[in-house]
């Protein structure tokens, strides 16, 4: 029986020929992951098992980026002792304000996760950089403070679920679309502990922004993890950014799947999840009319300069409405940088949003656009849970950037051609 | 190992950020986020529960988040075990790791009342419901998950195997 590409990249990182759905196997990690909430119990962890040094220096990436820049005292502490560790420890991969970015966008762009990597991170989206063709899972603290001593994750090979993607997706269905379509599908614990392997004649159209944006919405399905296979399209975008060696893992012909799902991508429209879970999806048409209070356009599911130049797109020549703040979040340094070159910053400041340092802030209500009781924003991050983005009376539906620069302009959930 | 307990109930996918609201990570201190215990769905609930009390759910309990916070929290405000239908994969593995006792009993989840008192028996594989008399069987822990809980927890682990290998 042949393998699928999550089980062959576990066995190759556990020195195992192969091995099946279920067993539980102790794996190198590539890189170790932790961010400004929860590295500080990692540390805390490693420091009281006395551990002497981290297991590779050049292994270790720690990203402050939830409440940074520091929204308040406490998390200035949380920071700074990641900032101290990181001197004492001499790891290389520490992102302080000026370098950081929202971490999922920014370590592979830095060319940090490559594909074939087994990568662990303490934060539930860390199964982003499946999208390369890696195996990347999120766990939690203590499993990084072991990571970062011993080099090692312990893991239950998942099942693994193939999602044939067939067709071309019509005008405004981004890589977004198409992940909310599925879990509205499937459901919040559709692909509970297995893997979402994505196959099918549809993916030559899906770009490395929306692949990222795919993988990266796994976690609310479920899954362990979600894995795009290698092709042209995450061959020139590691040969851009890599800065080490790759490998390439296949699925096997005859690999077993738990079950395989089969979508034709030229049928769906763009999708809209309703509060209080990401699998409350309705195509745009359906949405009726739901007025909003705030859009935000960012985060590590959309905060790519492709998701920019979408919302852009929609905004050019337009005024965001009255009642509606529109707050837009470039992920990273360099797309923020990007951003301003290609004018977009601009065109966004004159249609009276903000732009604010990359940051998940409001993502998950942690500072710079968090809602009052009853208010509701359309966001392009990836959860809508009560409470997520403030008050836990306030509401987030979730878009893609087109749909919510729409909703901006229109003051209530629209799709781009209503307002275009 | 035996746990006693009275129950509270919660629904299907009870999330991390209603475990404990984001806008508390700014800490990781138990006795604090323990205050912020499920308080987006039951604001009172950090003073009602007593020490040894059990939370029984449905199904995805703890899904969201990957934050180490909410098993703390919860172990914070003296909950002594979780019995859910099922869990959420990184909320199962952080709980082994750093030592809530958490069951996967979905008959269990189903026929428990708010207020019964149960009695959990780790080896056994067994949930007594004292207040009705059922007998509920949880599913078995794999034999690495005990092995982690017998060393006491993953760092001890962890540092039994960095020993061996330098
Ligand atoms: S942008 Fe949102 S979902 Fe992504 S890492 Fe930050 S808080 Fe988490």
């Amino acid at each position: 029986m042949g393998m699928t590409l999550t089980e062959k990249i576990i066995a190759a990182h556990a020195g195992l020929d192969r091995v099946e759905p279920g067993q539980l196997v102790l794996a190198g990690v590539d890189l170790a992951l932790g961010n400004d909430i929860t590295s500080p119990i990692a540390i805390k962890q490693f420091e009281s098992a006395g551990a002497g040094e981290v297991f590779d220096t050049g292994k270790v990436a720690l990203v402050p980026d939830h409440f940074t820049p520091n929204k308040d005292i406490k998390s200035a502490e949380q920071v700074k002792m990641m900032r101290d560790f990181s001197r004492k420890f001499r790891i290389e991969n520490f992102f302080d304000i000026g370098e950081m970015g929202i971490e999922h966008v920014l370590l592979p762009d830095r060319g940090l996760v490559v594909p074939g990597d087994l990568v662990i991170g303490a934060d539930s989206h860390t199964c982003t950089y499946g999208a390369l063709c890696a195996f990347s899972s999120g766990v939690g603290s203590t499993d990084l403070a072991a990571a970062m001593m011993s080099g090692e994750v312990w893991l239950k090979v998942p099942e693994s679920i193939l999602f044939l993607l067939e067709g071309k997706p019509g005008r405004w269905v981004e890589g977004k679309d198409i992940i909310l379509y599925i879990i509205g599908d499937i459901g919040v614990d559709g692909a509970l502990y297995r893997s979402m392997e994505y196959g099918g004649s549809g993916l030559p159209h899906l770009t490395m922004a929306w692949r990222f944006t795919m993988a990266n919405m796994a976690i609310e399905a479920g899954a362990k993890n979600g894995i795009f296979p290698f092709d042209a399209i995450t061959r020139e975008y590691t040969e851009k950014h890599a800065k080490r060696a790759f490998r390439v893992f296949e699925a096997d012909g005859d690999a077993r799947y738990a079950d395989v799902k089969t979508y034709d991508l030229s049928t769906l429209e763009p999708q809209v999840a309703f509060p209080h879970l990401p699998e409350n999806t309705r195509p745009i048409s359906s949405v009726g009319n739901i007025e909003i209070d705030q859009v935000v356009i960012g985060s590590c599911t959309n905060g790519r300069i492709e998701d920019l130049r979408s919302a852009a797109e929609v905004l050019r020549g337009k005024r965001v409405h009255g009642n509606v703040r529109m707050i837009v979040i470039p992920a990273t340094q360099e797309i923020y940088l990007h951003a301003l070159r290609e004018g977009l910053i601009e065109l966004f400041v004159s249609a009276g949003g903000v732009v604010s340092t990359p940051t998940c802030g409001p993502c998950l209500g942690g500072h710079m656009g968090v809602l009052a009781e009853g208010e509701r924003a359309v966001a392009t991050t990836n959860r809508n849970f009560v409470g997520r983005m403030g008050h836990p009376g306030s509401e987030v539906y979730l878009a893609n950037p087109a749909v919510a620069a729409a909703s901006a302009v229109a003051g209530r959930i629209a799709g781009p051609d209503e307002v275009l | 190992m035996k746990i006693e307990g009275r129950v509270w109930k919660f629904g299907d996918d009870v999330d991390t950020d209603v475990i404990i609201p984001a806008r508390y990570l700014n800490t990781s201190d138990p006795a604090e986020l323990a205050r912020h215990c499920m308080e987006d769905l039951d604001p009172e609930f950090s003073g009602k529960v007593s020490a040894g009390d059990i939370i029984v759910a449905g199904k995805n309990f703890g899904c969201g988040s990957s934050r180490e916070h909410a098993p703390i929290a919860i172990k914070g405000a003296g909950v002594s075990a979780v019995v859910a239908r099922s869990f959420a994969r990184i909320f199962y593995r952080n709980s082994f790791n750093m030592g809530l006792p958490i069951f996967e009993a979905p008959e269990a989840a189903e026929r428990v009342n708010e207020g019964d008192e149960l009695m959990i028996d780790m080896e056994a594989g067994t949930i007594t419901n004292r207040t009705t008399g059922d007998v509920f069987t949880v599913e078995p822990v794999p034999r690495f998950m005990r092995e982690l809980i017998d060393a006491g927890g993953l760092m001890e682990y962890m540092k039994g195997r960095v020993k061996r290998s330098r």
